[in-house]
Parts: C-alpha cells; structure tokens; sequence
C-alpha cells in the first residue's frame, strides 16, 4: 500500500478531525490532498508528534485527534505508548505508518524491518485497541472503525518507502502553528 | 522524607494561581508533594511520564488546545528534554513553564547528581531560556507568576530552579 493512497481513502474522514502530522513524506502528502486548518504538521521533534496529539486529546475532550504517525518517529519515543496506554483518552486515534525506513534520510532501515512490532508494543503498553493492516482497504475499514470505536487505537498501516520528490511546502511552520491554534479556539467558541 | 510539604504547597498554589490546568512530572524526590497534590486535585490533569522530553510535547498540544500546563522535571529531565525544547517549543514559538529541581549543587550529599547539577545552568543559558532560581518562600509566588507570564507573552520556555533551601529541610 502506499500512503499517499491510504491518506486519500480517509481524507474525508480527517477533514473533521484534528489531525498532527510527524515531518517528511506524511506531511508533504496530507498538504498536497488538501491543507485544512486543523491540520498541524510538526516539522521536527521526531517522537512528539504522538505526544502532542496526546495533550490535545486530553484537554479537548469533545474534539477527534488523529496523529499521523510513522514508525521512524514512534521509535525515538516508544515511552509515549505507555503515557498513552496509562490515560487512553478516547478521542484519540493514533495511526503508524510503517515504511520500515527512515525514508526521509536516504531509507535506512528500522527496527521494524527486521521484526519489532508497533502493533504489539502498544497493545503491551495498554492501548486498548491495536491492528495493523496492509492494504487500503484494510486501512479505511480499520480506520473508520478506530472513529466509530471511541475507544484509543493505535493503527499500524505497513506502507511501501516512498514518498514525494520534495518534503517542502508552501506553508510556513508559524503560518500553520497560530492558524491551528486558532481554529482550535474558534471550534470550542463555536464559530 | 524531610522535602518541604509547606514550601511544595506555596509552589502548587502559585500555580493555581496562574490557571495552570495540566501538569506534566516525572516523579523525583524532591518533586513527591507536588505531584501528590496534582494527582489530588480534581481541576488538575497529571500526566505521569515515562520521560521528561514527552512533557515538552504535552505541553505544546495543550497551548494550541488552549490551556496553560506546567512541566515539573528534575535537572536531569530538563537536560534529556533538550531536543524538544529546541526543535518543538523554540522552533514552533511555544511557551513552557518548567519547573526544575536543581539538584547537584552545594550541599548535593548524592554522587550521581553532581554532574547535572554542574551544567544545568550554562546548558539554560545556551538556550537562551530565562530563568530565575527559587530559594525564598516569601517570593515563590511573585517569581512564578512572572515566569508564567513572560513564557505566554514571549512564547517560549522560561525556567524556575527549585532550589535545595526551599524544597528540603535540614
């Protein structure tokens, strides 16, 4: 599967959500479907991308997080599985898109080329609900079902390593970074 | 265990006082009282960490999401948070308000503390993080409202030493 593909299945469904992106390809590729204000790319802080999604949802518990997640990232912070297996908050859904490489940086393997298991880590960190699927269709029924569960899920997608030509965008971090906020204001204003 | 349980409360109130809604800690000896009355506290969410760099991202959420948080971390914490400090609250213009015990300095009877105690502050000025040390219950309260309110006005980290003549007692 490709992510590209996976993240065209469910855009419709993140363009409700509020959606933290780790740096790289995923951002790149969520931009080029579509920018939405509540959509924040964290360009750097490999690792916190999860963690943030995690103070989001705790704080905003009438809001749907949805961190989009790569296994490159999760593995510089794999403790973030056990902070959020201890509170599971359960808007909170938590996708892994597992390339088993670090892409981004020339494509060197990770932990989970040679076996180590997303999936199953969180799930005995206490994450209440845990797959992982390989194909789209897999991904948009696991998805929307992680939606519907109301329940923490961490989904593990296993994607092919590609990505796009450029990671840039045109959109500056602090553009994106106070427009988010903002919109995270206005919804709990109700406008 | 003689940590100060009057000085640990003159700190929580004053962060009360700043509408703090969201603690992040790390448990370490000298921080137990203040994380027992964050967890004690039913308008406090505590968040326990497996590790201190975590809270940085914790507290970035909650800004963006609209409330104030505090990060409450031994020296050695804010040392390992480094990274997330530059490259999420710095890069990303996010106010922290961290709350450190600084331990390793005169009077440290602890081996192990002692380097981290050396670099804490050169390491804050690298950053370029204001900082104050709190030594005096008379002034806790004044020095974190400020540090509170530099951090959200100037949106970045600020931080606040907890020192050993507040927290423990001879």
């Amino acid at each position: 599967m490709l992510r590209i593909d996976a993240l065209r299945a469910v855009y419709p469904s993140l363009e409700r959500c509020i959606v933290v992106t780790i740096m790289g390809a995923v951002s790149a590729e969520l931009q080029s479907l579509g920018h939405r204000p509540g959509f924040f790319y964290l360009l750097h802080s490999m690792g916190l991308a999860s963690s943030m999604g995690l103070g989001i949802s705790l704080l905003r518990p009438e809001l749907q997080v949805v961190v989009l997640d790569g296994d490159g990232s999760i593995l510089m912070n794999l403790g973030a599985l056990t902070t959020m297996g201890r509170y599971r908050p359960c808007n909170l859904v938590h996708v892994v898109f597992d390339n088993e490489s670090l892409l981004s940086v020339g494509g060197f393997p990770t932990a989970t080329a040679t076996g180590s298991d997303i999936a199953g880590m969180a799930a005995s960190a206490g994450v209440p609900r845990t797959a992982t699927v390989r194909t789209v269709d897999e991904f948009t029924a696991a998805f929307d079902g992680a939606l519907r569960a109301n329940e923490l899920t961490t989904l593990v997608a296993k994607v092919e390593a590609k990505g796009p030509p450029s990671f840039l965008t045109d959109l500056p971090m602090l553009e994106n970074r106070f427009q988010f906020q903002r919109h995270l204001r206005n919804l709990r204003a109700g406008r | 265990m003689p940590v100060s349980v009057k000085n640990s409360q003159l700190i929580y109130d004053a962060l009360k006082a700043c509408d703090i809604r969201l603690v992040s800690a790390l448990p370490e000896t000298w921080l137990v009282h203040l994380i027992r009355m964050a967890d004690d506290d039913p308008e406090m969410i505590l968040v326990r960490l497996a590790k201190e760099e975590e809270g940085v991202g914790i507290s970035a959420g909650a800004h963006l999401a609209g409330a104030k948080s505090a990060m409450l971390m031994q020296n050695h914490g804010f040392l390992q948070s480094v990274n997330g400090i530059v490259s999420l609250a710095r890069l990303y213009r996010i106010p922290l308000l961290m709350l450190i015990s600084y331990r390793g300095e005169l009077g440290e009877p602890d081996p192990w503390q002692t380097e981290g105690g050396g670099v804490t502050e050169p390491v804050l000025r690298a950053l370029d993080i204001p900082y104050e040390r709190l030594e005096e219950p008379a002034r806790v309260a004044h020095q974190i409202k400020k540090a509170q309110t530099l951090a959200e006005a100037s949106l970045k980290p600020v931080a606040l030493l907890l020192c050993r003549d507040l927290m423990w007692e001879a």
